[in-house]
């Protein structure tokens, strides 16, 4: 009975601390598009995270994507081929990249590789003081350190997901057209048949976009909240990955089912 | 870092990433739809709409000449109330029929007007008077079993 | 305006109280004050809670009782901007010195200048460079903050914050882990920079004996009181038991040298409880 009360308190405890948590950074998140000016007019600082988050992120993703469009095609032509419609496999490729694997994958890779690295850089500056010194001098912090990241960050996400996409179908037709030989006007015209651009394509870029905003903000704001030690700083990286990875996860069952089901779509 | 090494690779990025939504817009999509053209809006009352879904497609001679905008229920008649954007660019007479076909064996459906040869075109507004219903594959087995079992006592006597 | 008119003292701290939201008070009824031109000590064991009354002076933390003036300038009054416009009259010295590590020593030095005032480069670089060659840098220029040692990462980071010629500026343990040329230089500086600029300079420190030669005057702190003020030369003479075994690092008195425990005869004989 004992144990059972601890177990609820502790519960109870634990639910109220990620509560306060997320009003913590939600205040942040607030704060910090309020103070985004400094981002945009100076955009210098913006444009080197852009660098930072999206450039270094290319080998990652356009690998990763050539990789993904070519197991699909492997795989969706043996099973297509089971039911005599390997015409198909253009739309297949095409809508599974465009409106799913395309803004999630990009997503958890983008999650992992520039995520963590701006949440680590945001931690250590912390932990070694700098963002106190920025505040002595006068300097905001959160305009100056952190929403250049989270902008940068926002901004390349989007543009990540189209060449994850991009490369994906790149490498399913090399798969599909190129190695097994389907017809090439067929996996073209059937893939533009199929795949609408205001249904698939945009829908699939409003969520790379919410993705990325979601990832950001997690990944700013485990950084600026780490506890300022060795330990810290490396809980707060894991936690942005494995947080961000949920939200994804998260948000893209959410969006799918406004935007793909009940025959509304936009 | 080199600044403008920095730049260089920061627009490089930007404009493959732009190349890339371009690609997929154009050749991956279909762009040209009408999403920028005149529709005008005609009803249609079904019996039985089977599967027929909001944005299903409506071809004339196969062409998509439209999209299924609304799909509602008459409680007066107990029918399907079905409206459609027809696309400003075709004009059919006001006498032609409508259709609910099947895109291959087990395909979606999707709406097939047959032009009349009425002088008169239909406008925004108008209903189509000839509908054909769904066919619903329970209704076609069961006629076919009725039929079959005519056929069988016929001749068996 | 070197010597206190108009304002007489640089920072005024009445009867002030701190203690973080878990209540255990970190200071308690501390009051002093800093005139102006002087340098002043601040020492302490660790944990005495000297670091939070410069926080307090920096405005980073608000007192839980009582007043603190910087500047002529309660700043409980102050909002954020205000906070901000105070700061531009301080500078900060921190612990590790603080450089940002993405950035070479010359944009160290340079960035107060160019958040805070719209100077083209040519005047920006004057200023740098003349901060420099007052800490002695000016060849490190180029380097970036990963290529200093901690010495010179401290010089840097003066040169710093000075930049802006503040008219206070707070030391946050500036002799901690230094070797003994680069700590004589450290301090060398703090007076030089103090009377050149005709600035007030608050030191915390726990380093005895450079902090007795350099300051005009020394508060000690123990368990969030003030226990003990005067000159250099005052507290060497002191008799008050605490600062006798501060000053002489005598390892037992007031602050004894076995953390609280049971009888050691009984814990030796009784096995684990």
């Amino acid at each position: 009975m004992q144990a059972l009360r601890a177990f609820i308190e502790s519960l109870g405890h634990r639910v109220n601390g990620m509560v306060l948590r997320l009003g913590f950074a939600s205040r942040f998140f607030f704060y910090m598009l309020l103070h985004s000016g400094t981002a945009m007019r100076r955009f210098r600082l913006t444009l080197r995270e852009i660098y930072f988050a999206g450039v270094l992120s290319l080998i990652i993703i356009l690998v990763s994507g050539t990789f993904v469009g070519m197991v699909l095609a492997l795989q969706g032509y043996e099973t297509l081929q089971r039911f005599g419609s390997t015409e198909a496999l253009g739309i297949l490729l095409a809508l599974s990249l465009v409106r799913e694997l395309g803004p999630v994958v990009a997503g958890l890779l983008f999650a992992s590789r520039a995520g963590s690295a701006i949440t680590a850089e945001i931690g250590l500056m912390k932990a070694t003081e700098q963002i106190a010194a920025m505040e002595m001098m006068a300097v905001d912090p959160i305009a100056r350190v952190i929403a250049p990241r989270f902008w940068g960050g926002a901004i390349s996400m989007p543009l990540l997901a189209a060449l994850f996409s991009a490369a994906g179908i790149f490498g399913g037709y090399l798969i599909g057209v190129q190695l097994i030989g389907i017809d090439e006007g067929a996996f073209w015209s059937q893939m533009q048949a199929a795949v609408d651009v205001r249904k698939d394509i945009v829908n699939g870029v409003i969520k790379s976009v919410v993705f990325g905003i979601a990832v950001c903000w997690i990944a700013v704001f485990e950084g600026y909240d780490a506890p300022p030690t060795a330990e810290g700083v490396s809980g707060a990286t894991t936690r942005t990955v494995v947080t961000s990875s949920l939200a994804i996860l998260a948000l893209d069952f959410v969006l799918t089912a406004f935007m793909f089901t009940g025959g509304n779509g936009l | 870092m080199n600044r403008s090494i920095m730049d260089l690779w920061v627009g490089v990025f930007a404009a493959a990433g732009l190349l890339a939504l371009l690609f997929l817009a154009l050749k991956v999509g279909n762009l040209a739809s009408f999403s920028t053209s005149q529709t005008y809006a005609v009803e249609v009352r079904f019996g039985n709409i089977g599967g027929l879904k909001v944005r299903a497609p409506v071809k004339s001679a196969g062409v998509v000449v439209g999209r299924v905008a609304r799909i509602g229920f008459d409680s007066d008649s107990y029918k399907a109330v079905v409206t459609l954007n027809m696309d400003g660019a075709y004009r059919f007479p006001s006498d032609s029929s409508a259709k609910i076909l099947t895109a291959g064996l087990l395909g979606e459906q999707y709406i097939g007007i047959e032009a009349g040869g009425d002088s008169a075109m239909l406008k925004g507004g108008d209903r189509i008077r000839l509908a054909q219903d769904a066919v619903v594959l329970e209704n076609l087995i069961g006629q076919f079993m009725t039929s079959q079992a005519a056929n069988g006592k016929g001749a068996s006597k | 305006m070197a010597h206190g008119d108009g304002v007489a003292q640089a920072v005024e701290i009445r009867e002030v109280s701190f203690a973080y939201d878990t209540g255990r008070p970190v200071l308690s009824d501390v009051s002093l004050t800093i005139p102006r031109g002087k340098v002043i000590g601040i020492m302490g064991q660790s944990g005495c809670g000297k670091t939070t009354l410069l926080r307090i002076i920096a405005g980073v933390l608000r007192p839980t009782r009582g007043t603190a003036s910087v500047l002529g300038t309660l700043t409980r009054d102050l909002d954020q901007d205000g906070l901000y416009a105070m700061r531009r009259s301080m500078g900060m010295l921190f612990q590790f010195g603080a450089l940002f590590t993405d950035m070479s020593v010359y944009d160290n030095v340079a960035f107060p200048l160019r958040e805070h005032s719209d100077l083209p480069e040519e005047l920006i670089h004057d200023l740098v460079t003349m901060k420099l060659e007052a800490v002695g840098l000016r060849g490190a220029a180029r380097l970036m903050p990963a290529e200093l040692s901690g010495g010179m990462a401290r010089r840097v980071a003066l040169a710093r914050a000075i930049a802006l010629d503040p008219q206070l500026i707070l030391y946050d343990e500036p002799f901690t882990g230094l070797d003994p040329i680069s700590f004589g230089a450290i301090a060398r500086l703090v007076r030089k920079l103090n009377d050149t600029l005709g600035a007030t300079s608050i030191i915390v420190s726990h380093d005895v004996e450079e902090c007795l030669d350099l300051v005009d005057y020394l508060y000690f702190v123990s368990a969030g009181r003030i226990v003990a003020a005067g000159t250099g030369a005052e507290i060497r003479r002191s008799r008050e038991p605490f600062v006798e075994q501060f000053v002489n690092g005598l390892p037992d008195g007031p602050i004894p040298f076995h953390y609280p425990a049971p009888d050691y005869g009984r814990d030796l004989v009784t096995t684990g409880d």
